[in-house]
């Protein structure tokens, strides 16, 4: 599904990740953990098309993206969330959503001006996708509600309902459980795994370990910079260079 | 539980009866005030809207300002006057072809300016609108340099001349309403979406599919066209144009009337341009101290009605009438 190789980023003098290489299954949920500073938000903007790697390659479905802007990656069914939310907070819950299913609609600029039948039509299909989604997260009943005045918890389940309006085959998400209490870790862990069940591939970089320890199918652990171990849940749990990687930094 | 379908469809409905009630209202006007001198100032109130959407466009909708709009305006007024006098071209010609022209153009500019973000690119545009305002002064040949360009056609359909200010009325506000209408299904389409979500958070409006950077580039150059339509309007019922009407002063009346209106709000754009407009109309007998009135009422609206007319009116009116909380939005 997705493969990374020998992805190296140096800022500066600094390098922020060292050929870092894995792949990822189809339809499996993977956790990319770590202590912090150890590159993993890093690994992810560049993943997601945000930043542009110093060297390495990534491999999406088979087709070479390294250096694609993130709105083709969207096109390639890859899409993903931020650690600090970022919603559109002038609009409507429901709008949000909407502009989720970009890639899945086209009316331009001069039909969507001059009403054209196909893009009235189109608007109610996406109206309709919208609130199945608000639905497959909970919160069709704050559709008219602005983003803005949502709380975080619900913001951050916003976020997920406009990333799979846009049906992507690949979600990433950044710290999923950042900032949630445990009770909405609880229904956010049940959440993701609903995902996968729809057979959407699931990419997390998460400190939450017993989330990460309870939904995740494998496990890819950074270090400094470098991949440290790579493995089942339980292989992670009883790898002596993760335990010495954690010792003291026991998050 | 809310039904976002049924409460989309009621949405549109009360949408358009809203603007079909606002056509009718503008369409009674010369019932009223035929004959009087406020005739020909709700022409220019209907140019001024017509310049206030466009920019609001870009800026309230896309977040991308433009201190230098006067100049496409000047733009599309000068190419239709130099096409209808030196060049005997038909005006109903002039004014598409110059529209096209300001668009392309404005297109061709879009791609390094809006580059730049914030102060940087209210820099850059302000430096657009000064070099159209020099161009307009300095190629006399072509424009008539300060002293203007005069003689040009009024516009005409079969036997009918635009060139009474009730005949002028109609031809303006109709093609203002147009707009208009234009805009508005436009703000509540998947790209006016596109849009305020490229405000709000560009990054991730980018990772959601939205060509952030096209998607600016051709709202700019839409914007641009609209104000081309305008100034060749304003050239065709004004018959004369002079540099003065396109120069810097005039691209921050025009933001003055999107910010007072409301940004993000079509309607806010008409009554910020029309406030701003009648204003200086209403002050005329206070003389000199118009502008002492004039700036007092900016700080006021500015601290008092961040969100302009078309936010700050409603407010007011729960506040004090009502006494009901807010709840959605316009």
């Amino acid at each position: 599904m997705l493969e990374v190789s020998g992805i190296t980023q140096i800022f500066g003098g600094v390098t922020a990740l060292d050929t870092v290489s894995f792949s990822i299954a189809k339809g499996d949920i993977t956790g990319v953990i770590g202590p912090n500073g150890a590159g993993k938000t890093t690994l992810f903007n560049i993943i997601s098309g945000i930043y542009r790697q110093t060297a390495g390659t990534v491999l999406l479905e088979g087709i070479n993206v390294t250096g694609f802007p993130p709105e083709r990656l969207a096109r390639l069914a890859m899409v993903r969330t931020f650690q600090n939310i970022e919603l559109f907070g002038g609009m409507t819950v429901l709008e949000n959503v909407m502009v989720g299913m970009h890639t899945k609609s086209s009316s331009g600029l001069l039909a969507c001006a001059l009403k054209m039948p196909w893009s009235v039509s189109e608007e109610r299909r996406i109206r309709e996708g919208a609130a199945k989604w608000l639905e497959f997260t909970g919160i069709l009943d704050l559709s008219d509600h602005t983003a803005d005045s949502l709380p975080f918890g619900k913001g951050r389940l916003l976020e997920i309902a406009r990333a799979l309006a846009a049906l992507p085959r690949i979600i990433l998400m950044d710290e999923p459980a950042a900032g949630l209490n445990s009770q909405e870790t609880l229904a956010l862990a049940q959440l993701i795994k609903r995902i996968r069940d729809l057979g959407i591939t699931v990419v997390l970089v998460e400190h939450d370990m017993e989330l990460v320890m309870d939904i995740c199918d494998r496990i890819v652990v950074l270090n400094l910079g470098r991949k440290l171990a790579e493995g089942t849940p339980r292989e992670i749990q009883e790898s002596p260079e993760v335990i010495a990687a954690y010792l003291g930094d026991d998050d | 539980m809310v039904n976002p379908i049924r409460s989309g469809s009621d949405t549109m409905k009360r949408d358009l009866l809203l603007f079909v009630a606002f056509s009718l209202l503008v369409m009674m006007a010369p019932q009223y005030f035929r004959g009087s001198y406020l005739m020909n100032v709700l022409v220019f109130v209907g140019i001024n809207t017509m310049l206030a959407i466009a920019l609001n466009l870009l800026l309230g909708y896309a977040g991308q300002i433009s201190l230098g709009h006067a100049g496409f305006f000047g733009l599309g007024a000068y190419l239709s006057g130099i096409m209808t006098t030196t060049f005997s071209v038909n005006p109903w010609v002039a004014m598409p072809v110059a529209a096209l022209a300001v668009g392309g153009l404005a297109f061709l500019i879009g791609f390094p300016v809006l580059k730049l973000k914030e102060h940087y690119l209210a820099m850059a545009t302000l430096g657009l609108g000064i070099i159209f305002y020099i161009t307009f002064n300095e190629t006399y040949e072509w424009t008539g340099g300060p002293s203007g360009l005069s003689e040009i056609p009024n516009l005409r359909v079969g036997g009918i001349i635009f060139n009474s200010d009730v005949k002028n009325f109609y031809l303006i506000w109709g093609v203002t309403l147009v707009v208009m209408l234009f805009a508005l299904n436009l703000a509540n389409s998947r790209v006016g979406r596109a849009l305020r979500a490229v405000h709000d958070s560009e990054i991730a409006a980018q990772v959601l599919g939205v060509n952030a950077r096209l998607l600016k580039v051709q709202i700019f150059a839409l914007s641009a066209i609209i104000c081309s339509l305008a100034g060749s309007l304003y050239a065709h019922t004004m018959t004369f144009i002079s540099p003065t009407s396109f120069g810097f002063n005039f691209s921050i009346e025009l933001l003055t009337m999107v910010v007072i209106g409301g940004l993000g709000s079509i309607y806010g754009s008409f009554l910020g341009a029309a406030l701003l407009t009648l204003l200086p109309e209403i002050l005329r007998g206070a003389n000199d101290y118009d502008i002492i009135i004039y700036g007092g009422l900016l700080v006021v609206m500015v601290m008092y009605m961040p969100g302009g007319l078309v936010r700050g009116i409603p407010a007011l009116y729960r506040k004090f009438v009502k006494q009901k909380p807010e709840t959605g939005h316009a």
